[in-house]
């Protein structure tokens, strides 16, 4: 059900903006029901990064809806401490290389379901979807045997292996969908025109669905970034993620809010940078196939 | 192509008209598939035009062996797990399905089934609804809309144990702002660390917050790839802002929902990090999901044989669920 790719972009450039602003009319109030939503998502978030500029004991000593005293510590801390700092990049490494990585076995796979039948597709796909499923606290003691016996343990490239698990399935889906929103006579025009199939794949089917690679590259990209139980066990101090590092602010005087309230903030940066390059694809909407 | 559609005729249409150009040189069923799918335009590109090549397992292969070495070689060793007992490495006895049994007929392991399940059909009669209700009055063009999708975004990028943090102290009575707001606004006594309720309020609210933002990301993509046309005929026929949303807008959702459901429910129910920092399971057993139960068993006890049944039951529950949601979901309103 995919139209986001190609031709669709042409229909929306032509529209005239008067009749589609008319069109899509909505509800007078519905605007600031949903910015009203947004607010009260946000406390939470500006509650974290109101505990992340002030001193510990100001967090713990009593309600305050105003921080009392303003320090930026924590962050000074975090950007000074190695711990703190090459776990995060650790976490920004292994995540980059998931995403490239499951795009790149996902691409050609989706584009497999996308346009042929083959023996036992249905029942692949499914199986495929099922891996999202597996309860991760028992799969976590084979994963640690594994990647220590194939020398992956406390590796980037370990991490982003094991992260595949889930990413490659989901890319898969969702790349499957935009492909087959794109007709098959311009498979079959580039054929009678002498492109081979990886040249065609490369040359002009990819560059037709930036979109949906996009939109996928932010799917792994988010997956991989909130995930925590699967690589904190396969790593230990070359690769550890911030997520790990985050669970282990528990000192002799405690749990030190301010610092993880810190590293929490810290923590969405990527995404949200990553999220703004794909707004527009977003945006231009797109649907996943296949169901 | 690109000039059909950007004559008005919707890229489905084009679509169709492609299924039945190329279904001239395939086999007979595909045009037959083709033609039949054609009056319902709108499931056009899920006509089976698709060819008949068993060579399309090449690239398909690269995606079974990534997966095949992260899962198939774990499920195998649990699978060993489940069947023995391990005193050591050494030592070990095949028990066959003793264990499969054992934890079937756990009064703990039901009544964390029982409360897992109600907390996923919590979330997803929430977070379905909501969700949608967002992604219809997000605004849809200008700086606006860019900013709105990021800001709905935003929970869904901070790691799970990061918004297991933070809702351990927005919600707290003393220093936390949810918390003292609810004990102090309506006076009523909100302490999620004693009150089982509480609790489970406070578990449930989190997830509402973490993932409905991403079943509004998908709803609103949805919306977006519906075409204009639609909505100036929904305008000419002098429809209601209601008719327009429950023929128009929330028909062309399906595809989409269906993997916001499938994608809830999965992750639901086996929610794990999120409520394991914030109540830790507690307090008592009111918020012990089969997750948490199972990491006990696995981790704090570490009886490998029964949390490997448990785990492949776990699994198999997931499975079935997840597929009768797939083949429900795809099968209706066709």
């Amino acid at each position: 059900m995919a139209r986001a790719a190609g031709p669709p972009a042409a229909a929306t450039g032509r529209r005239p903006p008067a009749v589609a602003a008319t069109a899509r009319r909505q509800l007078p109030w519905a605007r600031t029901v949903f910015w009203l939503y947004a607010a009260t998502l946000m406390l939470p978030l500006l509650w974290m990064f109101g505990m992340s500029i002030r001193p510990n004991e100001d967090i713990l000593g009593g309600f305050s809806l105003i921080p009392q005293r303003v320090t930026f510590d924590n962050y000074q801390t975090f950007f000074t401490d190695s711990v703190w700092y090459s776990s995060y990049l650790n976490s920004i490494v292994y995540t980059s290389m998931n995403a490239v990585m499951s795009l790149v076995v996902a691409l050609p796979a989706a584009y497999a379901f996308s346009r042929f039948r083959f023996a036992g597709d249905k029942h692949l796909f499914f199986w495929l979807l099922t891996n999202r499923m597996a309860p991760p606290a028992v799969f976590l003691l084979p994963f640690f045997q594994i990647y220590q016996s194939v020398g992956l343990f406390d590796t980037h490239l370990g991490v982003a292996v094991a992260h595949m698990l889930f990413n490659v399935p989901l890319a898969v889906w969702i790349l499957e969908g935009f492909m087959s929103g794109i007709p098959r006579e311009i498979d079959e025009t580039a054929a009678i025109d002498g492109y081979s199939l990886p040249r065609f794949f490369i040359r002009i089917f990819l560059p037709m669905i930036r979109s949906a690679i996009g939109v996928t590259a932010f799917f792994c990209f988010m997956f991989s970034w909130v995930e925590l139980l699967i690589a904190r066990t396969i790593t230990s101090v070359n690769a550890k993620p911030i997520a790990a590092t985050m669970t282990r602010t528990v000192s002799a005087a405690g749990v030190d809010w301010g610092l993880l309230a810190a590293a929490g903030v810290l923590t969405i940066i990527p995404g949200a940078v990553v999220i703004w390059f794909v707004r527009n694809y977003i945006a231009k909407g797109f649907a996943l196939g296949r169901v | 192509m690109t000039g059909r559609g950007a004559d008005g005729i919707s890229p489905a249409d084009a679509a169709v008209a492609g299924g039945q150009v190329t279904g001239e040189v395939l086999t007979g069923d595909t045009l037959a598939g083709a033609a039949r799918e054609a009056p319902g335009e709108h499931d056009a590109s899920r006509a089976d035009t698709r060819t008949k090549d068993n060579r399309a397992w090449f690239l398909v292969l690269p995606v079974v062996v990534s997966v095949a070495f992260t899962a198939v070689i774990p499920l195998m060793t649990v699978v060993n797990f489940s069947v023995q007992d391990i005193f050591s490495p050494t030592d070990r006895i095949f028990v066959g399905l003793d264990w499969f049994r054992d934890v079937a007929r756990d009064p703990e392991v039901r009544a964390a089934f029982l409360r897992t399940l109600l907390f996923s059909a919590q979330v997803l009669l929430l977070e379905i609804p909501l969700g949608v209700a967002l992604a219809v009055s997000m605004p849809r063009r200008g700086p606006w809309a860019s900013a709105a999708l990021v800001v709905v975004a935003l929970p869904l990028l901070i790691p799970w144990n990061v918004v297991g943090t933070i809702w351990q102290i927005f919600a707290r009575g003393d220093i936390g702002l949810g918390g003292w707001a609810v004990n102090t606004i309506p006076g009523v006594d909100f302490n999620y660390t004693l009150d089982s309720t509480d609790a489970w309020i406070t578990v449930l609210l989190m997830d509402v917050w973490h993932w409905t933002p991403l079943v509004a990301l998908l709803a609103y993509a949805g919306l977006r790839s519906i075409p204009d046309p639609y909505f100036q005929a929904a305008q000419i026929d002098g429809a209601s802002g209601w008719a327009t949303f429950r023929h128009i807008q929330l028909p062309r959702l399906r595809g989409v929902l269906t993997i916001a459901i499938l994608l809830r429910f999965m992750d639901s129910f086996m929610i794990y990090t999120e409520p394991f920092v914030v109540t830790g399971g507690g307090p008592g057993n009111a918020t012990s999901f089969l997750s948490i139960l199972l990491s006990k068993i696995a981790v704090g006890q570490f009886d490998l044989g029964p949390a490997g049944a448990f785990s492949l039951l776990y699994f198999l529950i997931v499975q079935i669920v997840s597929y009768v949601f797939f083949t429900v979901l795809t099968r209706t309103g066709r």
